[in-house]
C-alpha cells in the first residue's frame, strides 16, 4: 500500500519547505468568496494561515524534492494562475520518489464554464465546497505535520482540537471554526455566488438560483438510492391502496425517453410533474445537448442559453414533437388528454422528428373518445 | 517436493477448495501447482466483466463448469449509467460456447442480456442448470421461453429484479411435459399473467422444487393450489396477496400454508390485505427470512404478524436451528414495529428497511434512527443494515456502533442529502467515524447526510478491512479522497457522486488504483487533464471519460468530467464503448493533442 504521503515532521528535511495553503494568487477570482486553492499535498511548514503568503518564499527552498516536474494542478474554474508553480509536491519524503507517479502536465489555462454542466443536469454540486477556508485550514493542519490519521494520539485529543490548537492565533479561523462546531449551517461554505449554492438539506434538488431547474422536489439523479423496479412497485401499490387517498400519488414512475438522433435513452419520473410544462422543460433541459449539436452551435461559450433558446422553438416550431406509447400500444401525440389520463397510459415517451409525426394527433383525439 | 507429490493428489486435495481466494492463493505457489489449479478449476468468479476478456479467461482455465460475471457498476441500479453503456454478455456466451460445452452455471449480474444470448446458451450447453440472472436487462419473455424449451435439465431460473420486456406468459408454457428437474424458479420480477395450469402442472411434476417465487400478477386465490402441489417447499414468494371474495379463500390458505412445514423464507406480498396475513402463520414454523419490501401493510399488522405469530417463538427457542435471519420491510413498521423485533427475532442477522414514500415532502411515518438503534441494542447478532430514514444524529450512530461492533455492512440512507444530526445540527462525522471505528470487521459501508472532510480522516484511520465505499454529497476538499484512497487498505470498490473531490487525490494515488476493483466518480471535480493524464501513466487501468455533453475535447481541459469509471484490467481498452464513452490511454492522448 502506498505510504503515507505526508510524513511532515521533517525538520531533517532541512528547511523543506513547505508551502502554505494558498497564495492569494492562487485564488479564484469569485467576488471575494473564499475559494482557494488547497495545497494539501504540499508540505508546508509555513504555519501561516494568513492566505496573503509566502507561496514565493518557500518556492525558493524546495531542494530535494523535484517540485517543478510534479506539479498538480487543480484544474479550477477561471483561475488563471501565474503563480501557481507555488505547487503542490505529490510526495513529501525522499524515500518516497519511486511511488512518485509521474511529471504532471500543467493544465491549461482557461474559463471551464461548470456552468453548463450545473444546467444541463442541474443536480451539479457548487465547486465552492471543494475550496473555501475550511479546507484551507485542513491544510495548514496538514503543514503542522499532523495527518489525523497519523496523529500518534500525541498532543493531538480529537481532530477538532488539533485544528484548534494550531490556529489559536488566527480569530478569522477560529471564528470559521466557530460557526461550524455551533452547528450552524456554515454559511461560507455555501456561498459562492456564481455557483449553485447548496445550503444544507435538500437543495441539490433544485433550488439552484442560476438554474431553471423544476421546483424543490425535483430529483437529483440518483438520489435516494432507490432502484427503479422497487419505486414503480410502490406507485403501483399506492394506487391500489385505498389510505393513500387524498395524497398525490407518493410512489415514482419512471419511463423511458429516447430521442430521435440521440445516442442514449433516458428515464424520467412522471410523478414528478404535475403538467405537460413541467414535464416539456425538463425533456428540454435533458436532451438539449443533442440539439444543440443538431444546431452547430458547438463554439460558442453561452451555448446554453443560446442552446435553450434554440430548442424551445425547436420543439414548439415542429422540428420535434412529443409523443408516447400508450398502454395498447399505440403512439400519440402528448398533450391531448388530461395529465391524469396520460400518466396512467403512458408507457414510453418519444421525442420525434415533426414530420415523422404526422397523422398522430387525429387518432388521439378519437383515441380518447372512445375511451371515455 | 513438488515432484513427489502425484498431481492427481493436489487435485484432489484442492478440489476441497472453493473460495476463489484460495485458489488464486494456490495458483502462485509454483508453476506446477498453477497448472494443475487452472486445470481442475471449475467455478470462476470475474467481479467486472471487462477486466479481463473472455479468450484470457478460457485460455487459462479450460475446464470450466460455472461463471459468474458482474458487469455495470453498482450506480447503475440508480439510473446513474446512461443505456447503451455495455456489459454485454453475448461475446461471453459465444466465446464458452465454444469452449465450455458443459458449462452447467451461468450467473450474471448487471449486464445486458439479449434473446439471442439466452437461445444461443439454450441450445448449445447440454447439461446446462442455473441460470441466475440478478438486475440484468436486454431480453424478453420470448429468451425465457428458449430456455424452458430447450434446457432440459434445467435445475434454476432464477431472475432477481431484471428489466424483462413481457411479451406474454407463454413462455412457461413451453416447459416440455417430460420436464421435471426444476429446483427453483424466481419470476417475481415478470409483469404478465402465465398460464396457472401450465404452472400447477410444472409445480407438480418437479418433486425437487424448493424455491418459487411467483409473480404479482399470480392471484391469492392460485396459491392454495401451488402449495398443496409442492408441501417440500422451503422458499416461497407470494403474487398479489389480496382478494375481494374472503371467505373460503382464507381457509383454503390456512390449509395449504399449514401443509408446508419446512418453509424458511417468504416474499411477494404485493397489495397485501392484512386480513389474509394470518393464513401465514401457520406456515411460519422455521423462517428465517422475511421479504415484505413489497408490502404496504402499516405497522400494526406487521407487529401482529411478528408478535403473534407462533413460529417466531419458536425461533426464540430454538435458536440453533437458524441460518440466516433476514428481515426486509418497508418504512412503514415504524419505530414501534422495530421494538418488536429484538424480542421476537433475537437471532436477527440483517435487516432492510426500504421507504414508502421517499420523495414525500413529510414523513409518511413514524420511522425514525430510533428504529434502528433498538434493534441494534436488542438483536446481538445484527451484522448487515440497510435503512432509510429521515433523521439521524451523532448520538444514535455512535449508541448503534458501540451496541454492534459485529456489523459487516452498515448502508444508511438519510433521504434529504446532506442533512445534518438533527439533534445538534452538526455534521455527522463523529456518528460514522463511531461505526468504523467500532465495527473493526465492516466490509462496506454507504454513509449519507452532512458529513465533511473528517469523516474520511477517520474512515482511512480505522476502516481496514473496508472493502466497498459509497459516498454521495460528502467532503470538502480533496483531502477527503485522499484520506480514503491512502488509508483503506482492503478497498476494492468505491462510488461516489458529487462530491468536491477533484485530480490531488486521485493522482496521488493512482497506484492504489490498480489494487482496487474499481472507482466510480460522477458529479465531481475531476479534470478531463487528469483523466488523460491518469489513462497515459497507468496503462493497467481503464480510465473511462462519460460525458454527455459530447467529447471533452470541445471543452478546455480543466473542465471537470462529468462521470468517470476507472477499472483495472488486462484486457485492454473496451472495443465495445457507447459513444459518449471514452477511454484515456497513450493513443486517445496523441490522438486528440
Amino acid at each position: 500500500m502506498s505510504p503515507p504521503l505526508l510524513d511532515v515532521e521533517g525538520g531533517g528535511r532541512g528547511n523543506a519547505p513547505l508551502m502554505s495553503s494558498s497564495a492569494s494568487g492562487d485564488c479564484i477570482s469569485q467576488s471575494g468568496s473564499g475559494l482557494k486553492e488547497c495545497n494539501f499535498l504540499g508540505l508546508s511548514d509555513c504555519s501561516s494561515v494568513d492566505s496573503s503568503a509566502v507561496s514565493n518564499v518557500c518556492e525558493k527552498n524546495k531542494n530535494n524534492l523535484n517540485f517543478k516536474a510534479t506539479e498538480l494542478r487543480l484544474g479550477l474554474p477561471g483561475s488563471r494562475s501565474p503563480e501557481r508553480d507555488s505547487d503542490f509536491s505529490l510526495l513529501s519524503s525522499g524515500k518516497l520518489d519511486e511511488k512518485q507517479l509521474f511529471p504532471l502536465l500543467p493544465s491549461k489555462d482557461g474559463i471551464c464554464s461548470l456552468m453548463q454542466k450545473s444546467i444541463v443536469s442541474g443536480n451539479k454540486r457548487g465547486f465552492s465546497d471543494t475550496m473555501d477556508g475550511f479546507s484551507e485550514i485542513k491544510s495548514s493542519v496538514f503543514t503542522e505535520g499532523k495527518w489525523m490519521f497519523n496523529a500518534n494520539g500525541s498532543d493531538s485529543g480529537t481532530p477538532q482540537s488539533v485544528v484548534e490548537a494550531k490556529l489559536a492565533g488566527n480569530a478569522g479561523i477560529n471564528v470559521i471554526l466557530a460557526n461550524n462546531s455551533s452547528g450552524a449551517q456554515p454559511s461560507m461554505k455555501k456561498e459562492v455566488p456564481t455557483r449553485a449554492p447548496k445550503e444544507g438539506q435538500n437543495k441539490m434538488n433544485g433550488s439552484n438560483n442560476n438554474s431553471s431547474a423544476p421546483a424543490a422536489k425535483a430529483q437529483v439523479v440518483g438520489w435516494p438510492p432507490i432502484r427503479s423496479f422497487r419505486k414503480n412497485t410502490l406507485a403501483t401499490t399506492s394506487k391500489n391502496n385505498e389510505e393513500v387517498d387524498g395524497k398525490p400519488g407518493p410512489g415514482a414512475l419512471f419511463i423511458k425517453v429516447s430521442m430521435d438522433g440521440a445516442p442514449y435513452l433516458r428515464k424520467v419520473d412522471l410523478r414528478m410533474y404535475s403538467t405537460y410544462q413541467e414535464l416539456s422543460s425538463a425533456l428540454e433541459k435533458m436532451f438539449m445537448c443533442f440539439t444543440i449539436r443538431k444546431c452547430g452551435s458547438q463554439e460558442t461559450p453561452d451555448r446554453e442559453m443560446l442552446g435553450e433558446n434554440k430548442f424551445k422553438d425547436l420543439l414548439h416550431g415542429s422540428d420535434y414533437v412529443l409523443t408516447f406509447e400508450d398502454k395498447d400500444g399505440d403512439w400519440m401525440l402528448v398533450g391531448d388528454v388530461p395529465w391524469g389520463m396520460f400518466i396512467e397510459s403512458c408507457k414510453r415517451l418519444k421525442i420525434m422528428k415533426g414530420s415523422d409525426a404526422i397523422g398522430l394527433a387525429p387518432r388521439t383525439m378519437e383515441k380518447s373518445k372512445n375511451q371515455n | 517436493m513438488a515432484y513427489s507429490f502425484p498431481e492427481e493428489v493436489l487435485e484432489y486435495v484442492f478440489a476441497f477448495l472453493s473460495s476463489h481466494k484460495d485458489r488464486n492463493a494456490v495458483s502462485l505457489v509454483c508453476k506446477s501447482w498453477y497448472e494443475i489449479e487452472r486445470w481442475c478449476r471449475r467455478r470462476i468468479f470475474i467481479g467486472n466483466c471487462y477486466a479481463v476478456s473472455p479468450q484470457i479467461v478460457i485460455r487459462r482455465f479450460p475446464e470450466v463448469r460455472a461463471v459468474k460475471i458482474k458487469g455495470k457498476p453498482h450506480f447503475a441500479d440508480f439510473n446513474l449509467v446512461p443505456e447503451g453503456w455495455g456489459a454485454y454478455v453475448y461475446p461471453w456466451i459465444s466465446a464458452m460456447v465454444r469452449s465450455y460445452p458443459w458449462l452447467e452455471e451461468i450467473k450474471l449480474k448487471r449486464m445486458v442480456v439479449t434473446d439471442e444470448s439466452l437461445e444461443l446458451l439454450s441450445k448449445s450447453f447440454k447439461n446446462f442448470k442455473v441460470l441466475v440472472l440478478s438486475s440484468c436487462e436486454g431480453f424478453t419473455t420470448d429468451g425465457l421461453a428458449s430456455i424452458a424449451a430447450n434446457c432440459r435439465n434445467l435445475r434454476e431460473l432464477d431472475l432477481r429484479e431484471c428489466e424483462v420486456e413481457d411479451l406474454s406468459g407463454h413462455w412457461l408454457s413451453h416447459f416440455p411435459d417430460n420436464f421435471t428437474s426444476l429446483v427453483s424458479l424466481n419470476m417475481s420480477c415478470l409483469g404478465s399473467e402465465v398460464s396457472f395450469s401450465a404452472l400447477e402442472r410444472l409445480v407438480s411434476r418437479c418433486p425437487n422444487l424448493r424455491t418459487l417465487r411467483l409473480n404479482r400478477a399470480v392471484p391469492v386465490e392460485k396459491l392454495p393450489n401451488l402449495l398443496r402441489r409442492a408441501p417440500q417447499l422451503v422458499e416461497f414468494g407470494t403474487g398479489a396477496y389480496s382478494a375481494e371474495n374472503q371467505t373460503d379463500i382464507f381457509s383454503n390458505l390456512v390449509e395449504a400454508f399449514s401443509g408446508c412445514k419446512h418453509l424458511k423464507s417468504l416474499s411477494g406480498f404485493w397489495d397485501v390485505d392484512p386480513a389474509y396475513l394470518p393464513a401465514m402463520y401457520y406456515a411460519c414454523t422455521g423462517i428465517t427470512s422475511l421479504n415484505l419490501s413489497n408490502a404496504t401493510v402499516q405497522s400494526p399488522d406487521l407487529v401482529e404478524l411478528i408478535i403473534q405469530c407462533p413460529n417466531l417463538k419458536c425461533l426464540w427457542r430454538e435458536r440453533e436451528l437458524i441460518e440466516d435471519m433476514t428481515t426486509q420491510v418497508l418504512d412503514y413498521i415504524e419505530d414501534a414495529g422495530l421494538k418488536a423485533l429484538p424480542s421476537y427475532c433475537k437471532d436477527l442477522q440483517e435487516l432492510r428497511v426500504f421507504p414508502s414514500d421517499p420523495y414525500g415532502a413529510e414523513p409518511n411515518v413514524s420511522l425514525t434512527e430510533q428504529g434502528l438503534v433498538t434493534v441494534s441494542a436488542g438483536c446481538p447478532k445484527l451484522q448487515s443494515v440497510l435503512y432509510f430514514c429521515r433523521q439521524m444524529s451523532n448520538a444514535a450512530l455512535i449508541t448503534i456502533a458501540r451496541n454492534r461492533p459485529n456489523l459487516i455492512r452498515f448502508r444508511l440512507c438519510i433521504i434529504d442529502p446532506q442533512a445534518p444530526d438533527y439533534l445538534t445540527l452538526e455534521p455527522l462525522d463523529t456518528g460514522f467515524g463511531a461505526i468504523v471505528e467500532h465495527c473493526k470487521e465492516l466490509l462496506r459501508l454507504s454513509m449519507s447526510g452532512l458529513l465533511t472532510d473528517r469523516v474520511f480522516e477517520y474512515i482511512g484511520t480505522h476502516a481496514k478491512k473496508l472493502e466497498m465505499l459509497s459516498i454521495a454529497f460528502a467532503g470538502d476538499s480533496d483531502l477527503g479522497l485522499h484520506n480514503v484512497l491512502s488509508g483503506c487498505e482492503s478497498l476494492r470498490k468505491l462510488e461516489i457522486m458529487d462530491c468536491p473531490f477533484g485530480d490531488k487525490a486521485l493522482l496521488a494515488n493512482a497506484a492504489k488504483l490498480e489494487t482496487m476493483r474499481s472507482l466510480w466518480m460522477s458529479s465531481c471535480s475531476v479534470s478531463y487533464g487528469a483523466c488523460k493524464l491518469l489513462g497515459q501513466k497507468m496503462p493497467k487501468l481503464n480510465v473511462e471519460v462519460m460525458d454527455e455533453r459530447g467529447h471533452p475535447d470541445s471543452r478546455p481541459e480543466t473542465c471537470p468530467v462529468e462521470k468517470l469509471y476507472i477499472y483495472r484490467t488486462v484486457a485492454g481498452p473496451r472495443v465495445d464503448k457507447p459513444n459518449f464513452v471514452w477511454t484515456m490511454d497513450e493513443d486517445a492522448v496523441l490522438r486528440l493533442s
